[in-house]
C-alpha cells in the first residue's frame, strides 16, 4: 500500500500570492510544500530571443477565451518573473467601489489606510522603489513630455527593478537575464527555501478533495518539461491547510474541477472576473513633431526612434484617478512597452482605408516600429467575466508545445467597460494626436477579444456571501482550511497595475492563516521579518495583529 | 524543417505563402512567383519564413495545415463563385485570387462571427509571428543573417555577447508635473 505524502500546508502556484505565504509560513516553522505547474528558471536561463522553446515561451502562459485573452507567468515565481514590476498603490476611491452589485464590493475592513502598512512590508521585501526621471527612458519621457504639453501631468511610478543593474533591454517578459527586475525569485522565495519550504515545479494541481479528519488531499500530475501539452504521473499530497495561488485563471477551474468530491462551491467561485478594464492603444510618431513641438533630441540626432529601449512602462497619467469623478470614469494612463511576437498583430493602422491589422498599411505601421509608443489603459470592468466548461486537465486546452492555449473563460464587456475604455481612447488621442504629434488607434478586440495582463476577482474576498468566495481573511467560505491569497482574490479592476496590493492583501491575510494553521495543530508562529532581515515593516504591523 | 502534413504538397505550400502574403506582402521572389502577390518591393512574411514557422510542431498548427490549405482552396472557389471571378487553374483556386480578393476573404474569415475565426486568426498570428519576429530562428541568428522582418521594423541587434544594452536610454530631465496628489511613495493618494 502507497502511504501518501503530508505536510502541514500545501500550496498551489509560486507567484505574489504563494510566495509570501511559503515563506511566512516556513519561517514560522510550518512545513510548507509549494506546486508549481511551471519550470524553475534561473537568471542564466533568461534568454534574449524569440525563438519558440526559449524562456520567453517557457516561462509566459497566453490563454485565449471567449471574449477575453489572459496573459500571465507560468513558472515558479509566477507573474514576478514575466511582470513589468510596476508597483503604484492603488488609490483610495478603488475600495470604496460598488462596482456591478450596486454595494460596496471590498471588505469594510479593508481601506487604503489599512492597507497601507500591508503595502510597506512588500516594499520593504522586494524592494520597491520611486524612479528619478534621469532613470526614466526615452518612451516614459516621450509620453510625460506629450502630457505635460496638453496640459496633464505625468508620473515616473514606483517599480521594483534595480536600477543600478538594469540595462533597459526590453526583455522583461523573458525573465530578467540580469535579477535587475526585483522578482520572487530574489526575495521571499529564496528566504522561504532556507525555512525548509519545498519547491516542486512542472506540477499542475487538478483538485482537492476533501478527508475524514478535515484536511485536504492535494491531486497533481506532473507537466512534461519541453512539451506542456503533455501530462506525466499523478500524485497526491495531504495538507492541514490549501492556499490556492495559482492565478485567477486557474484558481477557480480548480475549485469547479473539486465540487464534486469537495460539495457545492460558493457562487463566486469562477464568477465577477475582472480584466483590470485593460486595454492597449499604439500611437505612431512623427519624429519631426518630437523635435519640434515637444523639443525632444537624443544621441544621433534622433527625436525618439527607441520603442525597444527601455524597461516596460516607466511613466503614468493618473489624472483621471479622481475619487469625485463617476464609477467607471476613472482610469490611469501608462506608457508600455510591448514585445513582437503576440502583440503587433493586435495594432491597428490610424485611418486604414483597407483592413486595419494586417496587409499593406499594416506593414508600414510596422516599419515605423521604432516610432511607436503603446499606452497601457487600466479602468473600472464591471466584473463581467465567468468560466464556462472547464478543460480536463489545467485551465487550458493547450494548443502550442508551451504558451499558447484555449480556455473557459467568458467575457462580454458591458455598456459600462465599454463607456470607460472610450473615454480612455479619446484621452489618450487628445494628448497624442495635439499639434500632428502622433496617430493613435486602440488594438483591436476582434481577433482574440479584450485581452489583460492582470487577470483579478475570479475568487474574491468580500463580506457579502452572495457576491463573494472568501471572507475577509481569505478563506473560501463554507470550505474551513482552503484559502486564496493570489490576484482572484482582489475583488475587482484596481485602475493601475494590482502586483503591489495582490501582494499586500497576502501579507495581510498572513496572519489569519497562520492562525488557521495553529488551530488545525500546526506548530508555527507569525512575525517573521522581511526576507532579508529587515524589521521596520514587520513593527509596523504589529499592532494590527 | 518539415511542414507538418503539407511536407510532399507542393500546392498546399503555395496556398500557406498566399495566405501568410496577405498578412504581410512581400516581393515576388521571381517573376514567376504565382504564390507572392508582389504587392510591394521588399520581403513580407514568406520570405521571412511564415510557412516554416507554420509547420514547426513547437507551434501547434501543423496538424491542421492540410485541411487548413483544402479549406482556404474551397473558400476562394465560393468567394470566385459570388463575385463571378474565373480562376487560373494552373495554380490553386486561393493562389489565383488576386491579392485584394484575397485581403477580402481574410477578412472574412477572421471576422468575430465566422465560425472557424480561431484557426485563421491563429494562422495570421503566425504569419505575422514569422515577420516581425522570426521565431522560427533564434533572434541573435535571424538578425546577423538579415531576417527580413526583423531588419524591417527596425529592430536593434544586440551587443557582441548576443544580449541586449542599451547603454543610453533617457532624456535625463524631468518633462512633465508629478500630479499634486503623489504620495511619498510615489503612488497615487
Amino acid at each position: 500500500m502507497t502511504t501518501v505524502e503530508k505536510t502541514d500546508v500545501l500550496i498551489v502556484g509560486s507567484g505574489f500570492g504563494g510566495a509570501i505565504a511559503a515563506y511566512h509560513l516556513s519561517a514560522g516553522g510550518a512545513k510548507v510544500t509549494v506546486l508549481e505547474r511551471g519550470p524553475w528558471l534561473q537568471a542564466e536561463e533568461f534568454d534574449h530571443d524569440y525563438k519558440l522553446g526559449s524562456s520567453f515561451t517557457r516561462i509566459f502562459d497566453f490563454v485565449v477565451g471567449d471574449g477575453m485573452s489572459v496573459l500571465g507567468g507560468n513558472c515558479v515565481g509566477g507573474g514576478s518573473v514575466v511582470y513589468f514590476a510596476t508597483m503604484p498603490r492603488a488609490p483610495r476611491f478603488v475600495f470604496h467601489r460598488r462596482g456591478s452589485i450596486g454595494r460596496p464590493m471590498w471588505p469594510a475592513t479593508i481601506t487604503r489606510d489599512t492597507l497601507d502598512p500591508w503595502y510597506d512590508r512588500v516594499a520593504e521585501a522586494l524592494p520597491i522603489t520611486t524612479t528619478p526621471w534621469d532613470q526614466v527612458p526615452y518612451a516614459g519621457g516621450l509620453w510625460a513630455a506629450a502630457c505635460n504639453h496638453a496640459g496633464r501631468t505625468a508620473n515616473p511610478a514606483p517599480s521594483a527593478v534595480d536600477l543600478s543593474l538594469c540595462t533597459n533591454c526590453n526583455w522583461m517578459m523573458a525573465g530578467c537575464r540580469f535579477d535587475a527586475k526585483r522578482s520572487l525569485l530574489l526575495n521571499y522565495l529564496p528566504a522561504a527555501l532556507s525555512y525548509g519550504a519545498e519547491i516542486r515545479p512542472l506540477h499542475e494541481v487538478q483538485s482537492l478533495t476533501r478527508n475524514h479528519d478535515g484536511s485536504y488531499r492535494v491531486h497533481y500530475r506532473i507537466v512534461d518539461g519541453e512539451d506542456y501539452r503533455v501530462l506525466h504521473d499523478a500524485g497526491e499530497i495531504d495538507a492541514k491547510i490549501v492556499i490556492l495561488a495559482a492565478g485567477a485563471g486557474a484558481t477557480p477551474v480548480i475549485l469547479r474541477r473539486s465540487e464534486p468530491q469537495l460539495g457545492t462551491m460558493p457562487y463566486a467561485v469562477g464568477r465577477y472576473f475582472s480584466g483590470n478594464g485593460e486595454r492597449l492603444n499604439t500611437a505612431v510618431f512623427d519624429e519631426d513633431r518630437v523635435r519640434d513641438v515637444l523639443g525632444l533630441t537624443r544621441e544621433g540626432g534622433k527625436a525618439y526612434e527607441a520603442y525597444q529601449i527601455g524597461r516596460g512602462p516607466t511613466v503614468a497619467n493618473w489624472d483621471h484617478l479622481d475619487g469625485s469623478l463617476p464609477e467607471y470614469e476613472r482610469f490611469s494612463l501608462e506608457q508600455l512597452y510591448f514585445p513582437p511576437a503576440l502583440g503587433t498583430i493586435l495594432a491597428q493602422v490610424p485611418d486604414a482605408t483597407g483592413p486595419s491589422w494586417f496587409g499593406m498599411e499594416k506593414k508600414e505601421l510596422l516599419r515605423r516600429w521604432q516610432s511607436w509608443l503603446t499606452i497601457f489603459v487600466m479602468s473600472e470592468d464591471d466584473n463581467e467575466g465567468f468560466f464556462g466548461p472547464l478543460p480536463e486537465t489545467g485551465n487550458a486546452n493547450r494548443f502550442s508545445q508551451q504558451m499558447l492555449g484555449h480556455g473557459p473563460l467568458r467575457y462580454t464587456p458591458t455598456a459600462n467597460t465599454r463607456r470607460g475604455w472610450a473615454l480612455a481612447d479619446a484621452e489618450i488621442k487628445d494628448i497624442l494626436e495635439r499639434d500632428g504629434l502622433a496617430r493613435v488607434m486602440p488594438w483591436t478586440n476582434d481577433l482574440v477579444g479584450a485581452y489583460t495582463v492582470h487577470p483579478l476577482a475570479s475568487c474574491r474576498i468580500g463580506d457579502d456571501p452572495a457576491t463573494s468566495a472568501l471572507d475577509d481573511r481569505h478563506e473560501l467560505r463554507d470550505h474551513p482550511g482552503i484559502f486564496v491569497t493570489d490576484g482572484s482574490a482582489v475583488p475587482g479592476a484596481l485602475t493601475v497595475n494590482p502586483a503591489s496590493t495582490i501582494a499586500a492583501l497576502a501579507e495581510r491575510a498572513m496572519p489569519g492563516i497562520v492562525a488557521a494553521a495553529r488551530a488545525r495543530g500546526v506548530n508555527v508562529r507569525y512575525g517573521a521579518p522581511s526576507p532579508d532581515g529587515a524589521t521596520a515593516g514587520r513593527r509596523a504591523v504589529a499592532n494590527t495583529v | 524543417m518539415p511542414l507538418g502534413n503539407a511536407e510532399h504538397d507542393p500546392d498546399q505550400i503555395l496556398v500557406l505563402e498566399a495566405f501568410a502574403d496577405t498578412i504581410v506582402p512581400g516581393a515576388k521572389r521571381s517573376p514567376e512567383d504565382r504564390a507572392i502577390a508582389g504587392v510591394v518591393d521588399d520581403p513580407g512574411a514568406v520570405e521571412a519564413g511564415a510557412v516554416t514557422l507554420l509547420g514547426d510542431p513547437a507551434g501547434g498548427l501543423a496538424p491542421a495545415l492540410e485541411v487548413a490549405a483544402m479549406e482556404l482552396d474551397e473558400y476562394a472557389t465560393e468567394y470566385a463563385r459570388e463575385h463571378d471571378l474565373t480562376l487560373d487553374a494552373d495554380v490553386p483556386p486561393f493562389v489565383a485570387l488576386s491579392f485584394a480578393d484575397r485581403t477580402a476573404l481574410v477578412a472574412r474569415l477572421c471576422a468575430p462571427d465566422h465560425p472557424e475565426k480561431q484557426m485563421w486568426v491563429g494562422l495570421a498570428l503566425f504569419s505575422n509571428m514569422a515577420y516581425d519576429s522570426g521565431a522560427h530562428l533564434s533572434t541573435t541568428e535571424a538578425l546577423s543573417t538579415g531576417h527580413p522582418g526583423l531588419l524591417g521594423i527596425g529592430f536593434a541587434p544586440p551587443q557582441e555577447d548576443g544580449l541586449w544594452r542599451f547603454p543610453r536610454f533617457s532624456y535625463g530631465r524631468q518633462l512633465a508635473d508629478l500630479h499634486p496628489h503623489t504620495t511619498s511613495t510615489g503612488s497615487p493618494s
